[in-house]
């Protein structure tokens, strides 16, 4: 009835119908203009005939309601919405160029390449999850990049908005989605665990990696409930140069159980920045699948164990934070850095999946001619390493949970903010300089990160009674210690 | 048009007023109180005043339970309550029980209808405590969207044109658009007795343009209100229950 307008040059809504992008089965994609707007657009219309899969029309129900709701630079952004009433569908930015799917044929793609890709997209799903959503349909289909770089996900018709009523909750018997992709905690009808777009993070990074998807590409519900209880091979066992902490990283995304996956996409968007610093365990060095007895006791005890709470994305995004300890290495800090480790510990102790960065800045003179680092700045590099663990270890954190990092800067304010940004750190524990001449000289690297941190931002002081009488009278007095 | 959803107010003084002023302050157009003006707390000839002047200004009010069994006792109401229902009908007027007895048990407006209880059989006083609680009441009409309250629990349902159902706990101050492609029930919390564990007030509020809902919470002086409980010789557990929402 309404889908005869749709047709090159007819008008909805403000929206002028361009050229049809695409058919595909739930919904057509066209073209579309309006005068107030000057990104190029795209019209996502469903298809609902009569006799349609009904799948269609709650996808798209779905994407209507979450869509507008989202924002940055990692989804569409959306321009209007319309309903079953008159004509339903969504005016959404076109991204330019293919989807990841375009890469299909390059397979298996270099470690280095396919570790880039997966990091924006960790990074594009912490935006999300940090949004209350869970996408529940990453493959490579559902993956775009932008000219800058960033991932852009897209097709939200399957996502749970925990916000959100659920309408796919009971609408189908069978679990919707993409069947190599899909999390195993899917096939039981868990909708609201952030970790399984984690998962299928993992199958895919496995994938362009070995070439070979893990569990198959078995579209039945017995095909697909074997990764229940079956792991994969693993990839060490199909190409003998994988790296391990690469093996770390895909093996960890493709646990079982949910709580031995990354706790966030954040957390593991800082191991796929870092590979480096990532802690190797029994996983990256394996080379066969799990003993048959291990897969049997999984299969019988299955459903077995105590009932899960309801998740909640929001919570478990919080109770897993990235928190930075900035530090200062140079002598007379001491004191400093115990009421730094102090607040670190209060910290750490109501997250239980929180890790912990140490950040130091190794400071570069400004004038100094651009060099690669000579034996003696190889070496401060290295002692300062030294310090940062001694200064954590008392944390006795697992070893996954905790890294160091002497970052090289002209600017201590600036490297420190902009390692923030680009490892999506949620909280940064500093302190305040003590020496007034210290800071007359430098500016306080304190106040510059509590104004500008994109994430939470605690300044420590030693308590005045311990501080040392012959300190000079600090000059930022006026600000209070604790969070900003 | 803007409307204010209330429901179960049970003579909550404080907080009637203070979901009231809310409403107000979110410009609320309109009122739609879907019953319970009374019983359980200590101030019905307030509530009973309170809502007569808002009905003749334009608001819409339906009959609950414990409106109805100020004039037509219950077989059906625990001792609590039974207890409160006793005390109330000695507070009221002739009046202000004519107005109560007069509300109605259903009302139809636009493609919307208001029931106290649930619309397969509104005197029967049902909860909807599940989808299929849900599916029921939704059967029984052919209005898009259901509002009732009774239970004292927020919930929304809804039902696609295949007849499957979903339950959802909304979320505080978040709205939801009603979709017009399937039916909705929206159950509204309890404005004068939550029992979801969390005291603050709740109510609701539809924009009939957007077709979006939004539940909210009121933080109100529950103090005051389980005072006034004790102080009038009620049942106890009905004040205790105010200051932890149960």
């Amino acid at each position: 009835m309404a889908a005869l307008t749709m047709q090159p040059g007819a008008e909805i809504d403000g929206f002028t119908i361009g050229e049809r992008l695409h058919r595909g089965g739930m919904a057509v994609l066209w073209s579309v203009t309006h005068p107030g707007i000057t990104v190029p657009l795209l019209m996502k219309v469903p298809l609902v005939a009569e006799g349609e899969d009904p799948a269609a029309i709650v996808s798209f129900e779905m994407e209507q309601m979450i869509l507008p709701r989202l924002s940055g630079p990692h989804v569409p952004a959306c321009f209007g919405t319309g309903d079953f009433e008159r004509q339903a569908y969504v005016v959404m930015e076109r991204i330019p160029g293919q989807t990841l799917y375009k890469r299909i044929d390059d397979l298996p793609m270099s470690y280095e390449e396919a570790r880039g890709i997966a990091g924006k997209i960790a990074s594009a799903l912490t935006s999300l999850h940090r949004q209350n959503v869970i996408h529940h349909d990453i493959k490579p289909s559902s993956i775009m990049f932008r000219e800058r770089g960033e991932a852009v996900l897209i097709d939200f018709g399957l996502s749970h908005h925990q916000h959100l009523p659920d309408l796919l909750q009971e609408e189908f018997r069978l679990p919707f989605g993409t069947a190599p992709y899909m999390a195993p905690e899917r096939l039981l009808g868990v909708r609201d665990d952030p970790r399984s777009d984690l998962f299928s993070l993992g199958v895919l990074l496995y994938f362009f990696t070995t070439g070979v998807r893990p569990f198959g590409e078995s579209e039945t519900l017995r095909g697909m409930r074997r990764r229940l209880w079956r792991d994969p091979v693993p990839p060490r066992k199909l190409r003998t140069d994988y790296p391990p902490w690469l093996q770390e990283i895909v093996l960890r995304c493709l646990e079982i159980d949910p709580a031995a996956r990354y706790p966030t996409a954040a957390q593991l968007a800082f191991d796929l920045g870092h590979p480096e610093q990532v802690k190797l365990t029994a996983r990256s060095k394996r080379l066969a699948r799990d003993s048959l007895g291990t897969v049997w006791r999984r299969r019988f005890n299955l459903g077995a164990g105590p009932p899960q709470p309801k998740s909640d994305v929001a919570a478990q995004l919080a109770a897993s934070p990235i928190v930075v300890a900035a530090l200062d290495i140079a002598d007379g800090s001491e004191q400093l850095n115990e009421a730094i480790r102090v607040t670190a510990e209060q910290v750490l102790s109501t997250s239980p999946s929180a890790r912990l960065a140490c950040v130091n800045v190794l400071k570069l003179n400004r004038l100094a001619i651009d060099r690669t680092l000579d034996e003696q700045g190889q070496n401060k590099h290295i002692d300062r390493m030294v310090a940062l663990q001694h200064w954590a270890r008392p944390f006795r954190l697992a070893e996954d949970r905790l890294t160091v990092h002497v970052l090289e800067a002209v600017d201590p304010a600036a490297a420190i903010l902009e390692f923030a940004a680009v490892n999506l750190v949620d909280h940064i524990i500093i302190g305040a300089r003590q020496n007034s001449m210290m800071r007359a000289l430098l500016g306080s690297v304190s106040a510059k990160i509590a104004s500008e941190a994109p994430c939470t931002v605690t300044v420590v002081r030693p308590s005045r009674l311990a501080s040392q009488p012959d300190a000079g009278p600090s000059d930022d007095a006026a600000v209070p210690p604790g969070m900003f | 048009m803007r409307l204010a959803l209330f429901s179960d107010i049970h003579a909550n003084r404080q907080a009637f007023a203070a979901c009231l002023e809310a409403a107000r302050a979110r410009g609320a157009e309109r009122l739609i109180c879907l019953g319970d003006i009374v019983g359980y707390g200590a101030d019905p000839e307030w509530a009973v005043d309170t809502m007569m002047d808002l009905v003749a200004k334009g608001a819409v009010a339906l009959r609950g339970n414990h409106d109805n069994a100020i004039g037509i006792p219950s077989d059906s109401m625990n001792d609590d309550a039974q207890a409160a229902i006793d005390w109330t009908r000695t507070r009221l007027s002739t009046e202000q029980k004519a107005f109560l007895a007069g509300l109605p048990l259903l009302r139809e407006e636009d493609n919307r209808l208001y029931v106290h209880s649930e619309a397969s059989d509104p005197a029967k006083w049902r909860y909807i405590r599940d989808t299929a609680d849900a599916a029921r009441s939704m059967m029984a009409t052919g209005l898009q969207i259901t509002f009732c309250g009774h239970i004292h629990r927020p919930g929304l349902y809804s039902m696609s044109a295949a007849a499957k159902m979903t339950s959802f706990v909304p979320t505080t101050g978040i709205a939801v658009q009603l979709l017009t492609g399937r039916r909705w029930l929206a159950v509204l919390g309890s404005v004068g007795q939550p029992r979801d564990g969390d005291p603050a007030a709740s109510f609701a509020m539809f924009d009939t343009a957007s077709r979006e809902i939004t539940y909210l919470r009121v933080p109100y002086d529950a103090e005051t209100a389980a005072a006034r409980i004790r102080a009038n010789g009620l049942p106890l557990w009905l004040a205790d229950r105010l200051l932890i929402g149960r």
